[in-house]
């Protein structure tokens, strides 16, 4: 069981940097919707400073659905999902190890871009620390939940913008928590009540979303 | 009762019965309402603080009521759906969609008119505010979804699936945007924290909840009935209902 959950991660990241133009789109657009906001809101530090944690979250959100949105498209073409459908192996589990994959190609680079806009942002160090913290739980929990939206909408052909619209109403407490706590770390408040709030979604989204994005799967493929 | 309840899940009976029920259903859900809205607009005083504005709450708390209520009853029925593949539960859940999405609007309609004489806004990012308005667009990405996918039946089982996800979800919302709102700016509005509500007040409010019931119910079945007769079209049974009508 856990040779197949290794093998299937294994072949999604070789495909992945196979790829690897493709890698760094989500990571551009995370970047640039940054930099729109220093543009459109105003240069000002002081501002920039309190309305960073959420712009950067924002931002982290959009790209983590956008680069969800091919997540078993290819699969699904050409036939590879079907099989894993079929196979002896728990569906949740190889669901699992592709959400994974996938979350070490795009939430990972996330991370480490984060302190670099947290810099061109103007927070203190603090808060770039809590970012980190945050994105660090907060990025697979992204992910885990927004595979259950690709997952209903893998067969239609224009999924994209349903996608959003399923999707970013149960993005909210990720988003809240998170943003809450970079906050309050920048206040030098501490934060600790904010983050295991986000570990104990995260180990819900851990047991409960496999198995819902199977099912979704099953549905959609059938 | 279970005898009941499986003869009910065949489209053809429940057809026939709900077809029996629904002037009943639509005569109480009349009744109920004018006696609700003659109790609440002329009977019920005046309220000491908000004097005769406050009255909206007849229709408000029922809507708010009834778009939390839906949203439950279209999980239970999509879990139905989902474990003993019913067919009528999807058509309920389905058929609920639209209703449950208008009574959240109204909710937070009379909610933000109500809202501009006694905050003196349209809007605020109150906690139960944001929460109903979240619930719009879950209500909103359902729709969006069964109306994308052509299958009829893959697109009522896809979103009953979504409807659990929602419903895991819609504690976990309703909390952490209440945290969100209390660390952000205290509670501003006190005055929505009702005191215990005087009994003049309270039998019209309930009169009116049951009558809004009531009209989701009616209007759920009239709604169920055509998309069962839509479904099964090319049944025998249907067939022999319309005739010749709906054989070309």
């Amino acid at each position: 069981m856990f040779q197949a959950f290794k093998a299937l991660m294994k072949r999604d990241l070789l495909l992945a940097f196979r790829h690897r133009g493709e890698l760094a789109n989500p990571l551009l657009f995370f970047f640039m919707i940054v930099t729109l906001f220093p543009l459109g809101v105003s240069p000002e530090v002081t501002l920039l400073r309190k309305i960073a944690p959420g712009v950067i979250w924002i931002a982290a959100l959009l790209a983590a659905l956008f680069s969800l949105e091919n997540l078993f498209r290819s699969d699904f073409e050409d036939g590879a999902l079907e099989q894993m459908l079929l196979s002896p192996q728990p569906l949740s589990l190889l669901v699992l190890a592709k959400v994974l994959a996938h979350w070490l190609v795009s939430g990972l680079p996330m991370l480490l871009l984060a302190p670099l806009l947290g810099l061109l942002l103007a927070m203190p160090e603090p808060a770039i620390a809590a970012l980190e913290l945050t994105l660090a739980i907060g990025t697979p929990l992204l992910s885990l939940i927004g595979a259950i939206g690709v997952a209903l909408t893998v067969g239609l052909r224009r999924g994209g913008v349903l996608l959003t619209l399923l999707i970013m109403p149960l993005y909210i407490p990720v988003l809240i928590f998170a943003t809450n706590a970079v906050t309050a770390a920048a206040a030098g408040m501490p934060i600790a009540g904010q983050i295991y709030f986000l570990a104990s979604l995260l180990v819900l989204a851990l047991t409960l979303a496999p198995l819902a994005i199977a099912a979704a799967l099953r549905i959609s493929v059938s | 009762m279970w005898q009941f309840l499986h003869k009910l899940a065949s489209p053809r009976y429940f057809y026939d019965i709900t077809g029996k029920w629904i002037p009943w259903l639509g005569g109480l859900t009349v009744m109920t309402l004018l006696a609700g809205l003659y109790y609440g607009l002329l009977k019920a005083p005046p309220d000491y603080q908000q004097g005769e504005s406050y009255r909206i709450m007849f229709i408000h708390v029922p809507a708010a009521w009834m778009s939390m209520f839906i949203y439950v009853l279209m999980a239970f029925w999509s879990g139905i759906n989902l474990i003993w593949n019913i067919k009528l539960a999807d058509v309920m859940t389905v058929s609920s969609a639209t209703l449950g999405a208008s009574f959240t609007f109204l909710a937070l309609m009379t909610g933000s008119l109500w809202g501009k004489p006694m905050w003196g806004a349209w809007w605020v990012w109150d906690a139960r505010l944001t929460s109903e308005l979240i619930l719009l667009f879950l209500y909103l990405g359902y729709i969006a979804l069964v109306a994308a996918i052509e299958d009829r039946r893959t697109a009522a089982r896809a979103g009953g699936v979504l409807i659990l996800v929602g419903v895991v979800n819609i504690p976990i919302i309703h909390y952490s945007v209440e945290w969100w709102n209390t660390l952000h700016q205290g509670p501003t509005v006190t005055k929505l924290d009702k005191p215990s509500i005087h009994l003049s007040m309270l039998i019209p409010l309930l009169i009116m909840a049951v009558s809004f019931k009531l009209y989701y119910l009616t209007v759920v079945l009239m709604r169920a009935r055509a998309e069962v007769l839509d479904r099964e079209r090319r049944s025998a049974w249907v067939r022999e209902l319309f005739g010749a009508k709906l054989a070309n």
